[in-house]
């Protein structure tokens, strides 16, 4: 009876996600499978992602993703290990921390890599100073893995410190007394236990570069089209939402999948651990 | 050999955090600058800093992005902490399914939810406008609260909460006394989290604002096809170096609890 | 004793939104010198006549481009009219058009582009204007009625604000060679040193004039030779920008730009190296006019919003703070500094003008082809 109770608290969350979420998306469903001209059932917005220009689009920037991606877990791994032996005081100290950046308009802080970047940028003046060669990176797609990784890190970093730090000293002491060496005590015991940070890191940072359209633009000069621009040229500049949710649905299959693996590796234990 | 250790992981971090903050930091340069030109250096000014204060629209935007990014934090709090508890006695099933829901706001095109929430307040017949604007908000933060809570509830000790019923504490009592301070941690960096996200968010704002309400970030994306007003860079700065200083303080002043605390032990 | 650290920086927090959040209330920035950083032209005086509170005789919802109002003129069209105006923004075309076009917000006036005004009289979206609320509109050039007659004959639905034509950039000091023609564009020598615009129309119509073809052509053959055109271009443009074109251009990253007249006024003052011409090939002229939706709710407030747009001074104010041409001769002749009103850059010549032409909207088909082939000029 009590646990009946309880479970029902989570019926306005229910309903809200019923109004706000699937409704929404139903609709987007249905522009996607219907024709602009006459609203009949068709493919043809989906068959859209087959051109040869949007294939390239979807393939490079699953690309891009996947090198941001690693970025951020070879970057967010080892901090992650260090902040876990620094034995912060206050959790909610060491969030702001890496959330603050993001208070600050994410327009604004690609225009200043932006400034950071470019051929007489504050890099390279930085660089002549020191007499030290130029760094030549706008304008490609090293530049917009930069931006990802930049945007996205702390989503990487959060979810794995929360998931190291909860790793029970004792447990790690027990495989030194055992006679495990550093090395083995990580691939054994630390990785293996920090998995689900892993993947929820993982998924937190691979969506929301693949969606991006900004961060092409202003630090990849538009030299390269990514999904993301081609979705958001068929909405605003068509304003052709039936072909822009149907390729919205092709990408969708990407998070459905990007979902799968979150659940297959939770094991059942729930959530995508954020932190 | 530890202390090279130790200076190298302080040092690893240095770099990640210089990394973090390097733009602000050009951001902080550019609200100096005389020049209305990002490339150029004009001069050292704090013209901008008076100007920005003087700025009905820049304050106003500044006023709705805080009350929004407030009030959607606090309402998805509510909601998120609430269905976490439902959901963490589920069976696995309606959980999952349930999960799947909620990663769905998480893990979808910005221009689509944006887009697909709009047409179903016209389809409502709602009036676009703040109100529109904080239940989107409040819709796409809920999710990160729920994911925020719901590890810190599988942590928590059930039985803890029961032997407090057992007790003869009413049920809200209980999880007021029992549950709430061990998921607190959760519930703020879900909060945090929420406030974080819609102080940024352009794209669905854009979408759901109609003609009354307008945020920090709709001001400044309509403003990059005449070159972003350096207002905005002295804006950030002053918004930084405020939450910079409250964390300082906060910093300062839990080290000194921890000091008593320690005394107290020991005493 | 972490909690209690934890809810002590949320009450903290709290307080200093709260605290920050006043402050929109205070701060009644009549300071307009100060409002405009006091470097956007010479300082004139406008003042309002009337002494009407805002709101007394209702209310005009105003649907503006960002930036593209001296913030001045809003205030004393208040106090001259009574009229309280609730304003807004948008960034493109392209995204004002869905709010319109749906509703979403129901605005009294807007400020579309050529193209965009076509698209939304051939959609039923806009009210023909009552002249007899507009007897400003005396004051604009007829030369720019008759432009406007390309995309709204009979000037039935738009009065036209601001206006400009597409043309190069290029520092002075980086080309040895007199520019004049959109071939510098394509041409190997300038490698990495392009800045080539991000928008579809327009680097179409640069491609298409240089071939001698129509920047309105639906003819795919020809659209191919384009696109053939801007794919050989592709390895040699450094970005594809539309506003960022400005600061690159001034901070001396690239030899050559294109841009819009009205930009290339501010990056002069900004770096004296810049040049701006108009190809003699041809170019696009556009021009941003005053609607009024379907939807508007104040059509004779909005009505009073153009007309005194038109009102010379205001013009001129207007001119001064976004420094595109104005299509209003009496606010041309206000202009006390001798440079800009004879400027070739603000107001080009007859025989630059003869050579330009404005979009005109194509249907959804071809605008779909357009950004089709755009997407395939090159990359990986």
């Amino acid at each position: 009876m009590k646990k009946k109770n309880t479970i029902l608290l989570s019926t306005p969350y229910g309903l809200w996600m019923l109004g706000f979420t699937i409704i929404p998306l139903l609709m987007v469903v249905g522009y996607g499978l219907t024709s602009r001209s006459d609203g009949s059932f068709t493919l043809d917005n989906i068959r859209l992602i087959a051109s040869p220009e949007n294939r390239r689009a979807l393939w490079l920037s699953v690309r891009l993703s996947l090198l941001s991606t690693l970025f951020c877990l070879l970057i967010a791994y080892p901090l992650a290990m260090v902040l876990r032996n620094m034995k912060f005081k206050s959790n909610s100290l060491l969030v702001m921390l890496f959330i603050m950046p993001m208070w600050i308009n994410s327009l604004l802080r690609i225009v200043a890599w932006q400034n950071i970047l470019e051929r007489k940028g504050v890099l390279n003046t930085l660089l002549q100073f020191l007499h030290l060669p130029a760094v030549n990176i706008i304008n490609s797609p090293a530049a917009i893995v930069l931006g990802m990784v930049y945007d996205f890190l702390p989503f990487m970093i959060l979810p794995l410190y929360n998931t190291l730090v909860k790793i029970d000293e004792n447990v790690i002491n027990a495989a030194h007394d055992l006679g495990a060496g550093n090395f083995h005590t990580f691939t054994r015991i630390i990785f293996p236990l920090s998995i689900p940070g892993v993947i929820s890191g993982i998924t937190m940072v691979f969506v929301p570069s693949l969606t991006t359209f900004v961060i092409s633009d202003i630090l990849g000069g538009s030299k390269v089209l990514l999904i993301g621009n081609v979705i958001e040229q068929q909405f605003q500049k068509l304003a052709n939402w039936h072909s822009g949710s149907g390729l919205s649905l092709v990408l969708m299959l990407f998070v459905l999948l990007s979902m799968a693996l979150v659940a297959k590796y939770d094991k059942g234990e729930g959530s995508a651990n954020v932190w | 050999m530890v202390k090279l250790k130790r200076f190298g992981q302080k040092l690893y971090l240095a770099l990640v955090i210089l990394f973090l903050y390097a733009p602000i930091f050009v951001l902080v340069g550019l609200s100096f600058n005389s020049s209305k030109s990002r490339s150029k250096w004009g001069g050292f000014t704090t013209k901008w800093y008076r100007s920005m204060f003087s700025n009905d629209t820049i304050l106003a935007a500044l006023r709705d992005t805080l009350i929004i990014a407030l009030l959607s934090a606090l309402f998805a709090t509510l909601l998120g902490t609430v269905a976490a508890i439902g959901i963490n006695r589920m069976k696995k099933l309606p959980r999952a399914m349930m999960l799947g829901v909620t990663n769905i706001p998480m893990l979808n095109a910005e221009i689509v939810t944006g887009i697909s929430l709009m047409l179903l307040f016209l389809a409502l017949k709602l009036e676009l406008g703040f109100w529109t604007v904080l239940l989107s908000h409040t819709s796409f933060n809920v999710p990160y609260v729920i994911l925020s809570v719901l590890p810190k509830l599988k942590q928590t000790n059930r039985s803890t909460y029961e032997a407090a019923l057992d007790l003869g504490a009413k049920p809200l009592r209980a999880f007021f006394a029992v549950v709430l301070p061990d998921i607190f941690p959760g519930v703020l960096s879900g909060f945090l989290l929420a406030f974080t996200l819609s102080l940024d968010d352009f794209i669905i704002t854009h979408f759901t604002r109609g003609n009354s309400v307008s945020t920090l970030s709709t001001l400044i994306y309509s403003e990059t096809r005449k070159g972003i007003k350096p207002e905005m860079y002295a804006l950030s700065t002053l918004l930084f170096v405020s939450v910079l200083v409250l964390l300082i303080f906060i910093n300062r002043a839990g080290a000194k609890q921890e000091k008593k605390r320690l005394q107290q032990n020991a005493a | 004793m972490k909690f209690k650290n934890a809810r002590c920086f949320t009450a903290l927090s709290i307080s200093f939104f709260l605290a920050l959040s006043g402050c929109g209330d205070g701060g009644e920035g009549d300071d307009s010198d100060l409002l405009h950083g006091g470097d956007d032209g010479d300082a004139f005086s406008l003042t309002a006549t009337g002494s009407y509170k805002a709101g007394e005789n209702g209310d005009v919802y105003v649907y503006n481009w960002g930036e593209y109002i001296d913030e001045r003129v809003i205030d004393i069209f208040e106090k001259d009219t009574g009229i309280r105006v609730h304003y807004n923004y948008f960034e493109e075309n392209e995204d004002m058009y869905p709010i319109v076009a749906t509703g979403a917000a129901k605005y009294d006036v807007v400020c579309p582009s050529d193209y965009m005004i076509q698209k939304m009289i051939d959609e039923e979206l806009l009210l023909p204007l009552n002249y007899d609320n507009i007897p400003n509109i005396s004051n604009i050039d007829p030369e720019y009625l008759k432009s406007a007659e390309n995309f709204d004959p009979g000037n039935l639905y738009s009065v036209p604000y601001c206006w400009g034509t597409v043309g190069i950039l290029y520092n002075k000091t980086m080309v040895d060679e007199p520019i004049d023609s959109w071939g510098v564009l394509f041409d190997e020598k300038y490698s990495q040193e392009i800045l080539m615009i991000n928008s579809v129309r327009d680097a179409f119509m640069i491609a298409l004039e240089y071939l001698g073809y129509s920047q309105n052509t639906t003819n795919e053959a020809e659209l191919d030779e384009a696109l053939e055109l801007l794919q050989k271009q592709y390895p040699l443009v450094q970005a594809y920008v539309v506003d960022q074109v400005r600061d690159k251009m001034i901070g001396e990253e690239a030899a050559l730009g294109v841009i819009y007249s009205g930009e290339a006024i501010y990056t002069q003052r900004e770096n004296e190296n810049l040049v701006y011409v108009v190809p003699k090939e041809g170019s696009n002229v556009w021009i941003d006019s005053w609607v009024i939706p379907k939807t508007a709710q104040n059509k004779e407030n909005a009505e009073a919003w153009i007309n005194f747009l038109c009102r010379a001074d205001v013009a001129l104010a207007n001119f001064n703070y976004i420094t595109y041409s104005t299509p209003n001769k009496a606010a041309r002749e206000l202009i006390e500094d001798e440079d800009i009103r004879n400027s070739e850059i603000a107001f080009p010549g007859s025989e630059i003008l003869e050579r330009c032409e404005t979009f005109r909207y194509l249907g959804e088909e071809a605008e779909a082809m357009y950004l089709n082939k755009w997407n395939q000029r090159g990359g990986n």
